[in-house]
């Protein structure tokens, strides 16, 4: 800081500090009715302090009947359907991506630059502009309710491909060089030294592809009709639906919490790497 | 683009990016294309056959009011919430930058909503403003405000946006906070030295500097707000009351799939293709040429 005046400091700390709230505010009154009974969850004012059912309300959400009045399937499997989308969506796009990557700047071919275009499209469209065809290909395809069509649309991607692309870039000539000095072929090149040079580029852009799958809502939403195959962000809204007629306000709020745990805790436990993976794919 | 070392022509490379080429295909170019197909179609009522109509679709379009009442809908959505979450969080990273020791706490208690998926974001807020529960109301009750946003087409507006605002304020906190950060001290030191207080560097200094920050952030707000906030405006009020909350994307997907009228909402992703085709292209053009004073 440049100057150090008492009155700036406090101005300063204050500003943040509210911002903070704001920010937190939801989340807070999320947890607090994820903390009481129904009956309480249906009086008026509600409560801004958290109770003690905490541990019920876990339970039942987890491994209970659920909300009653909805058809759906228990949310521990929905929380599995969840971590298998968003696993087979990041480390597929990631596989694929820094294969193509790995081909469009070591190798010289006919057509590189046709294929560099037309990944370079897919930047554009995003799953929700081209969704009904989409569906339909999915569908004649037969992989409607799979884990497949839940996840190979969504994992082409042309930023994970520039990302990888930048990175190969950087890496110095001389290593190629050596390395086929040493009797190296492509793919002994590619597995022994490029892989762990771009081990933290990996890592940042896992974190968040983790997010981008785990949070997917329109494309599940169309592609399931299985009850077994939805995934936990798709349920809150048939909890929502079925809130107007048995508002259980402390289930729904106890399920919204236990869906947004695993990518929250993502992000604040590799806050470093998700900030890298964020200005890196975006910029 | 290539390296000046590279390895010699062989099958090799065709086998590697076979994969990411026949996702793209299969999944994106050719589903693209079949919308401009259909787009140009109109199906008969019982969905038997289907005739060619070249820009029929479109001009329908044009001149349904309720398609360009929902683009106008989408451009004041878009806005707000840009500019409601570009805000905030600008005020936010121009006092973190300043609490250099706190700077990283802060950034860690401000960046979660990030991770929260739009949808819940949406049952997170319709929660707190649910008109006979929620604390909200409540407290408004006070002030005479009588909030029910399942009636109020201004207040269901006002919900989404704040929800959908909510959301991406941690995005925006992240970069500008870097692009102050990325300030040299120097600078700011000069300006401190020949008597600018904090509020004139802010203004003179600081805000010109990230300039390129915030245009790029503008871009990616806007296509945030045009296609990611679907989840919010499908928890929340889906679309309603009446159309007031029904921005593009929402329109494609109800008039798609619950209206099935696939020429009309054929032609529809045809036109936000093209909305994001044109953003993309100036986020590129402009954000790469910084903007400089």
């Amino acid at each position: 800081m440049i100057e150090n005046r008492p009155f700036t400091r406090f101005l300063t700390h204050f500003v943040l500090i509210c911002g903070v709230i704001a920010v937190a505010l939801p989340i807070w009154i999320t947890f607090v009715a994820a903390t009481h009974d129904e009956l309480r969850m249906n009086q008026a004012p509600l409560p801004l302090l958290p109770g003690s059912y905490l541990w019920q309300n876990l339970k039942q959400t987890l491994f209970g009947e659920g909300l009653s009045g909805t058809e759906q399937a228990p949310v521990w499997l929905m929380l599995l359907n969840s971590l298998a989308m968003a696993m087979l969506i990041s480390t597929g796009k990631i596989a694929i991506s820094l294969l193509s990557a790995f081909a469009i700047v070591y190798f010289k071919f006919p057509f590189r630059m046709t294929c560099f275009w037309m990944i370079f499209i897919t930047l554009m469209l995003p799953v929700e502009v081209r969704i009904l065809p989409t569906f339909e290909v999915v569908a004649n395809l037969g992989m409607l309710n799979s884990y497949w069509g839940l996840s190979i649309p969504l994992i082409a991607s042309a930023t994970a491909t520039f990302m990888f692309r930048q990175v190969f870039l950087t890496v110095p000539d001389e290593m190629l060089e050596s390395a086929r000095i040493d009797g190296a072929g492509p793919m002994r090149f590619f597995f022994d030294i490029l892989l762990p040079l771009s081990r933290t580029n990996i890592a940042a852009l896992f974190v968040i592809l983790f997010i981008f799958g785990w949070n997917q809502y329109l494309w599940p939403l169309l592609i399931t009709t299985d009850t077994s195959m939805t995934t936990i962000v798709m349920s809150i809204k048939q909890m929502l639906e079925a809130a107007e007629q048995s508002p259980q306000w402390n289930i729904i709020m106890t399920t919204a919490l236990l869906a947004m745990i695993p990518p929250v805790f993502v992000v604040i436990s590799m806050q470093k790497l998700f900030v890298q993976g964020l200005t890196e794919t975006d910029k | 683009m290539l390296k000046r070392v590279h390895f010699p022509s062989s099958p090799l490379p065709y086998l590697l990016v076979a994969p990411q080429l026949a996702i793209t295909l299969i999944f994106f170019i050719w589903p693209a294309s079949q919308a401009f197909y259909q787009s140009f179609l109109i199906e008969d009522a019982f969905g038997l056959g289907s005739e060619f109509v070249w820009f029929e679709n479109f001009e329908v379009l044009w001149s349904d009011s309720h398609y360009l009442a929902a683009f106008w809908r989408t451009a004041v959505f878009s806005l707000l919430v840009a500019g409601l979450s570009m805000g905030f969080a600008l005020v936010l990273a121009g006092f973190a930058q300043r609490a250099v020791r706190g700077a990283l706490t802060y950034r860690t208690l401000l960046i979660w909503p990030y991770a929260v998926a739009p949808v819940l974001a949406g049952a997170l807020w319709v929660f707190m403003f649910n008109p006979t529960l929620g604390i909200f109301p409540y407290f408004l009750e006070f002030f005479g405000i009588d909030w029910n946003h399942y009636l109020n087409g201004g207040q269901a507006m006002a919900l989404v946006v704040m929800a959908a605002a909510w959301k991406q304020v941690a995005y925006n906190f992240l970069f500008y906070l870097a692009a102050m950060q990325s300030i040299p001290p120097s600078v700011i030191e000069a300006a401190a030295i020949d008597g600018a207080g904090p509020g004139r560097r802010f203004w003179t200094i600081i805000f010109p500097l990230i300039s390129p920050t915030t245009f790029f952030l503008l871009v990616i707000n806007m296509v945030y707000a045009f296609f990611e906030t679907f989840g919010i405006i499908h928890a929340v009020t889906q679309g309603g009351p009446g159309t007031s909350t029904t921005i593009l994307v929402y329109k494609v997907f109800n008039d798609g799939f619950v209206g099935l009228d696939l020429g009309g909402s054929a032609a529809q992703s045809v036109i936000l293709m093209v909305l994001v085709v044109t953003m993309t292209v100036i986020q590129f053009r402009y954000v790469e040429r910084k903007v400089e004073y």
